[in-house]
């Protein structure tokens, strides 16, 4: 078994509206937080890995222009709302590789009134019938032979595992979000801190049923960065740096692999949970184990789905494992304490290494009022639409 | 160039019509085809360069059939401009492949949509292009018992 890598410095900005900040402000400020954090300087770092979808830079050098060029490599990537997770992970494995000892990644996004996130596709254009791409399509598809907005794939989604598995309507779901919503009362950074009660979040507008807003993950700006570094390098550190990393027991990432039907229903089910397995076997853990979950809960209807795709519950036991109030943060698998995406909010590249935060937080102790009491391994899970899953598996160091 | 042919039973014929998609054949029995890998069997729909199954690049195009179950759905309040609002995004098990289509002919509320409900495809009209070429949609609709 090779060494590990370690979280030495870690930081999420407030997410929310920043209509004072551009992207790089933002990315500044999560990436100097970070360094901060981890008492290194951008001249101590090997490789950057850079996250950022909506924009159109190279975000990794550009935020280099305002912070430091350091003339290293920049990997700047894009997994969707996976996005941080597999920056994340690049730093990683150019850490194991051996070709650096300190890693950057971060994820920044400029989110605030997008509004809705999805592909119309297709051309509405004037003149004769053309058919155009792989289906010769003579119209934009969506809303004529399929949707591709984002709260209705993944209230398909749901209400599949509903259909197959029974229990779960329109309440369920939308208990779903008012917990989300209790947990980041508790959550200075979130973007929304009000509890909402359970007729709230039925009344609020239906986006796509049955996901009403409240029950959607948040459109807003944000950044999270992280420091990585070697085992070897974190010996050469001091005690107080020592103490305070987080051991990264697995990084996983997987692609989605051919499932029938899989190019007419995206399958954000199996590459989670091949994800998951292969996790849990390089932790050594078990999902029992677990202190604490930040999962991908992009809406209401997809929070439930991942309580199975993770194993926090028997196949098909997802909607009887919120039943029993087990992913309430004073239950048996707290999952989502910041609030989750839908009330923390999700500001896309920046998601994956905001949710490592959050379990970093409380393995150090550091998560004040919402703190999971002695917390020592979280797991932290994001999928992209396409798909990519990240899972990381975090461990309080031993000292 | 418009596509103004359509096939009927192995023919290419002139008509004024054009399906939505290409994998909507009309005619007297209008139904989907999809492509099936000669090699593994799994079906998809549109080009593919390979098979996402197991890479083999020879498919033959299958009817599929046109009656089938309610896997799942969304109904869809927001949508992009020009398109009627809700629409019920759905994806269809007929006969063990899965299809997308909208379901129509019912009003798009939860009342009258519900997964496992038994629908049949259906075409119609969805517009008509300069050159009086009439395009073709379909749709599934819920199947009444007779």
């Amino acid at each position: 078994m090779s060494d590990p890598v370690w979280i030495l410095g870690i930081h999420m900005t407030k997410f929310g509206k920043h209509p004072d900040k551009d992207i790089l402000d933002l990315a500044s400020e999560g990436v100097r937080g970070a360094l901060g954090d981890a008492g290194v300087t951008m001249q101590d770092i090997d490789v950057i890995g850079a996250g950022n979808v909506l924009g159109k830079g190279l975000i990794g050098q550009d935020l280099q222009k305002q912070l430091g060029q350091i003339g290293v490599p920049v990997f700047n990537v894009n997994n969707n709302c996976a996005t941080g997770a597999t920056a994340l992970r690049v730093a990683m494995m150019a850490i194991k590789a051996g070709e650096a000892e300190v890693g950057l990644a971060f994820g920044v996004e400029k989110l605030s009134g997008a509004g809705m996130l999805g592909n119309w596709g297709g051309d509405d254009g004037d003149g004769e019938w053309t058919p155009t791409g792989r289906a010769g399509a003579v119209v934009p598809l969506e809303g004529r032979v399929n949707t591709q907005v984002m709260p209705a794939v993944f209230a398909q989604i749901g209400l599949e595992y509903g259909h197959r598995y029974g229990g779960a309507d329109f309440e369920l779901f939308a208990r779903i979000a008012e917990k989300n919503h209790a947990h980041s009362t508790l959550n200075p950074l979130a973007a929304y801190t009000k509890r909402m009660s359970l007729e709230q979040i039925m009344n609020e507008p239906m986006i796509a049923w049955p996901n009403t807003r409240a029950m959607c993950s948040a459109n807003c700006d944000g950044a999270a960065a992280a420091v990585l570094v070697s085992d070897a390098k974190l010996k050469t550190l001091s005690k107080e740096q020592q103490r305070r990393a987080i051991k990264i027991s697995a990084s996983v990432l997987t692609s989605d692999p051919w499932r029938d039907g899989c190019q007419v229903l995206p399958d954000i089910n199996s590459l989670t949970r091949a994800a998951a397995t292969t996790a849990y076997e390089q932790a050594g853990v078990g999902p029992e184990d677990l202190d604490l979950v930040e999962l991908h809960d992009c809406f209401a209807t997809a929070e439930l789905v991942h309580y199975d795709n993770l194993q926090l519950c028997e196949e098909g036991g997802a909607v009887d494992f919120f039943e029993s109030g087990a992913p309430w943060r004073d239950g048996r698998t707290p999952v989502n304490v910041s609030g989750g995406l839908e009330s923390k909010g999700h500001p896309v590249a920046a998601t994956g290494i905001a949710n490592i935060w959050e379990i970093s937080h409380h393995l150090r102790g550091e998560a004040g009022d919402r703190q999971i009491e002695g917390a020592k391994v979280g797991l932290a899970h994001v999928i992209g639409i396409g798909q990519a899953c990240g899972v990381h598996i975090l461990e309080k160091a031993a000292a | 160039m418009p596509a103004t042919t359509c096939r009927v039973e192995g023919e290419n014929l002139m008509v004024s019509a054009v399906p939505m998609v290409d994998y909507l054949v009309l005619g007297d029995s209008p139904h989907l085809e999809a492509e099936e890998c000669t090699t593994c069997g799994a079906r998809v729909f549109g080009r593919h360069n390979a098979c996402p199954s197991c890479s083999a690049t020879e498919f033959r195009r299958v009817a599929v059939a046109t009656e089938g179950e309610l896997h799942t759905f969304s109904i869809v309040n927001f949508g992009p401009p020009g398109v009627d609002v809700p629409y019920v995004a759905a994806v269809v098990d007929c006969g063990g492949t899965l299809v997308q289509g909208l379901v129509v002919n019912t009003p798009a509320d939860p009342g009258h949509v519900t997964a496992g409900m038994k629908l049949r495809l259906t075409t119609f009209p969805i517009g008509t292009d300069s050159a009086g070429t009439e395009a073709i949609g379909f749709g599934f609709e819920p199947l009444q018992e007779s």
